[in-house]
């Protein structure tokens, strides 16, 4: 039988070659505008540290002054100051955590006649590595005891390794910054979350190239490494990051369990009074947001993505509207075909059959289409000059996605008319002939 | 036109004058909002930076030793004066439209960290060189430009304020800070109790970042003058335009001889300004794309539904021919009707347009859509239902009257 209206349903679309081709192509412009954008929001909102998911969260506490403050309504600012970072490691009970900035570090390449260049750095706490799992490709990272001693070592990025060494083992080599060798202790194997979740507040930079250097903390402060950013909550000595009133520290904590979630809020909100009291702190406020809040609240996926999609979205609406509204037409249009069905003893779920299978046909050739035109989408979006442009990729699972969305939308738009079609009266049909 | 027959021939057609009139409307509601959205995008593309853009070359030179910038700055303008077809040049802590903003905090009255949120605003803070403000072509407005004494001694305090003693004010700053007044010889104050006096207003100098300050701030710029400092790290070069591309070369090799421990870096300010609406760019040529295509498939959509209705109303408008109706009654008879049915999209379109644009900017950075996008999207969409119909239009108007008398 199905064969039978694979049969029908050609013919007749063979009849209105002009209409079938029109049906197809509006759907799949529907369908691939919708996936292009459906594809990069995906992308761009993915959990960057898939390993440690539901277990990566942001500390924040206010350092403002009481003016201007609304209680209930006044939200902390993401970064930290000196005092309050060092204040919170210290008297954390986290399984792990990390402070870091970024900031960046002139490197001179080995060979005569190359120019220095400029690395993207992190600077940043032993527990840098272990929190975010990192991956390496050789050696490993510093420990607490060579944070403390202010010992210069460094990690390195693959990229940069690469460039340097050519990808070769560089653990046990050095790199001169700010005048100062610093030892190779490992070497990253590629990894760069997307969205870049750490430097969202401070370079601002969530995408695009990753960083280069990974340098521990104090030691690289005391060769006078500057942070990238540096907001001030009140007047003084701007020049000395430890000691200035100045917010350019993240912080973040691996907690398991929702009992260590618990303990760390309190440990947080106790911080603050005791930081009140001693009136270093003023506003009452503390927040642990979660990865999740956290990229919402930082509003990781540009807003003209979220534009971008909603726009296709309703553009695939109009698509499928469009669709349902060209089926129809076609199919009232043989009512003398379905009357005539109909007396010859044809059910009306054969009628039903027979009009969604032609439907399906246009669904699955308007997908097919869709699904090449998302490919010529996605390729346009990587040759834009914006920095998630590398990122934008059909993986499997979105594939297989627009596959069933395309068959979905081409059926739901031929479930009407198919319906239509098989109420059609035949007696009244077959007189009017 | 008698509109009565029409409206009794669309009731016994519910569910295609139902599509027909849902996709009029969606079409109406997406289009409002998209061109309202590339209008902003657009208008933000011709933005007045306030300085003299042609013929700009910047050069970024970093890492060097800051406290040789004393010596090495005068030295390696001297040799940039040298390269033939360099008019002027200087150096400047930043560029209008390049995105890296020095901010402070600036207010009419003291303040300190206390009251700073009520008594002051976020301000952009450019400090120029000798010979930047003349390389960069900033207007004048009224007052005066620095002196060469304004830039003596004039460096930058450990906690970023300038030691300068005056400053130069745009003026859309100016009428903000002071309504009404001229801003000459006023003070300006900065966050440590540091205050200026104003010498000079500008024509608009934009900040380098358009939004980075907030909502209508987009020329909260103030310039100091600065003796050479740590903090300069752009020299600004003018030439002709078509020399800008060898005068950069020249001056990146004369920088890299003087300074070979620097890492040097050129660019037109053409390309600076390029770079900073990109993401618009983008933005506008996505919105174009999606409006273009929607209105194509929205008229599909009606050249379909119009055929089909002609082809089955063949007969009866036979019988009217039949009867005495003219081609142009049939003509005018199937405009009315996509007239009537595009009225019925429009008026859906235009509240779910305002209701979307009510949502967005909400949720959104997106400005409220002027209310003349309504009625200018609905002429528009009503515009296009009548060309989409004029072909199945044309079509019936050609029926002959001898079809009545055919049985089949």
């Amino acid at each position: 039988m199905l064969k039978y209206y694979l049969q029908l349903a050609l013919l007749s679309l063979r009849q209105h070659r002009v209409l079938t081709a029109l049906m197809v192509l509006t759907l799949a412009v529907g369908i691939g505008a919708s996936m292009t954008t459906l594809t990069v929001m995906r992308v761009l909102s993915g959990d960057p540290v898939p390993s440690r998911q539901g277990q990566l969260f942001h500390p924040e506490v206010d350092p403002w002054p009481m003016d201007r403050y609304v209680a209930g309504q006044t939200q902390p600012p993401p970064n930290l100051s000196y005092a309050d970072a060092m204040g919170l490691m210290h008297a954390s009970r986290a399984t792990q955590q990390v402070t870091l900035t970024t900031s960046r570090a002139k490197l001179l390449p080995h060979a005569n006649g190359e120019h220095p260049f400029f690395a993207d750095t992190v600077m940043t706490t032993h527990g840098f590595f272990g929190t975010f799992d990192t991956p390496f490709e050789y050696g490993g990272g510093w420990s607490q005891a060579q944070d403390d001693s202010r010992e210069r070592v460094m990690v390195i990025a693959d990229a940069l390794n690469r460039k340097l060494f050519g990808g070769t083992n560089s653990v046990g080599k050095s790199l001169r910054v700010a005048g100062h060798d610093y030892r190779i202790v490992g070497v990253l194997a590629p990894w760069d979350p997307q969205p870049r979740f750490y430097d969202l507040t401070l370079r601002g930079r969530g995408y695009g190239a990753g960083d280069m250097l990974y340098m521990p903390l104090e030691a690289a402060l005391d060769d006078g490494l500057h942070s990238s950013t540096m907001n001030c909550y009140d007047s003084g000595d701007f020049s000395k990051p430890r000691v200035a009133p100045c917010m350019w520290l993240t912080l973040w904590v691996r907690l398991t369990s929702s009992a260590q979630q618990r303990d760390y809020r309190a440990m947080l909100h106790s911080y603050v009074k005791q930081q009140i009291a001693m009136g270093r702190l003023h506003r009452p406020d503390a927040r642990l947001m979660s990865m999740r809040q956290w990229l919402d609240d930082r509003q990781a996926v540009p807003d003209d993505v979220r534009v971008q999609t909603g726009m296709a979205l309703g553009f695939l609406l109009i698509c499928i509207v469009n669709t349902i509204g060209l089926l129809l037409a076609k199919c009232l249009r043989r009512s003398r075909e379905i009357g005539t069905r109909r007396a010859l003893g044809a059910s009306r779920a054969a009628i039903f059959a027979q009009f969604m299978v032609e439907s399906a046909i246009v669904g699955l050739s308007g997908g097919v289409l869709g699904l090449v035109l998302a490919e010529i989408g996605l390729w346009g979006v990587r040759h834009q000059p914006v920095s998630y442009a590398s990122l934008a990729h059909l993986d499997p699972l979105m594939f297989a996605f627009t596959f069933v969305v395309a068959v979905s939308a081409a059926l739901l738009a031929g479930l009407l008319p198919a319906w239509r079609a098989c109420v059609v009266a035949p007696a009244p049909q077959l007189k009017a002939g | 036109m008698n509109i009565r027959p029409i409206l009794a021939s669309l009731r016994k057609h519910r569910l295609p004058v139902f599509l027909l009139v849902l996709e009029i409307a969606l079409a109406c509601a997406v289009l409002c909002n998209a061109v309202s959205m590339i209008a902003t995008r657009w208008s933000d593309l011709g933005v007045n930076s306030g300085i003299e853009e042609p013929g700009l070359s910047l050069v970024t030179v970093n890492g060097n030793d800051g406290d040789r910038a004393a010596a090495d700055i005068p030295r390696n303008l001297a040799a940039l004066h040298g390269i033939g077809g360099v008019r002027s040049a200087g150096m400047i802590t930043g560029v209008p439209l390049s995105n890296s903003m020095w901010v402070t905090a600036t207010g009419t009255t003291p303040f300190d960290s206390t009251d700073m949120r009520q008594k002051a605003s976020s301000t952009a803070v450019y400090i120029a060189g000798r010979g930047a403000l003349d390389t960069l072509g900033v207007r004048l407005v009224a007052g005066r430009l620095f002196r060469d004494e304004d830039y003596i001694g004039a460096g930058i305090r450990s906690d970023y304020q300038s030691q300068a003693s005056v400053v130069l004010i745009s003026q859309s700053f100016a009428q903000t800070l002071w309504p009404g007044q001229s801003a000459l010889g006023k003070t300006i104050y900065s966050l440590g109790h540091t205050h200026y006096t104003v010498v000079g207003v500008l024509a608009d100098l934009a900040a380098p970042s358009l939004s980075g300050l907030g909502p209508n701030t987009r020329y909260h710029t103030i310039v100091f003058p600065g003796a050479p400092n740590s903090e300069f790290d752009t020299y600004l070069i003018r030439s002709r335009p078509n020399e800008q591309a060898r005068v950069m070369r020249e001056a990146m090799a004369t920088l890299q001889r003087l300074q070979p421990q620097a890492v040097i870096s050129a660019k037109t300010y053409a390309k600076v300004r390029a770079g900073y609406f990109d993401d618009a760019r983008n933005m506008i040529a996505m919105l174009v794309l999606v409006a273009a295509i929607m209105l194509a498939v929205t008229a599909v959509g009606i050249i379909g539904l119009s055929s089909f209705w002609v082809s089955q109303r063949r007969r009866q408008i036979g019988v009217r021919r039949a009867l005495g109706a003219r081609a142009i009654d049939i003509l005018r008879y199937f405009q009315t009707e996509n007239l009537l049915l595009s009225c019925g999209g429009i008026v859906l379109g235009m509240a779910a347009a305002y209701g979307i644009n009510l949502w967005l900017t909400m949720h959104y950075d997106v400005p409220r859509m002027p209310w003349f996008y309504l009625p200018v999207g609905a002429i528009a969409l009503a515009l296009l239902g009548q060309l989409a119909v004029l072909g199945p239009a044309l079509r019936a108007s050609r029926v002959p009257p001898v079809v009545a008398t055919r049985s089949v």
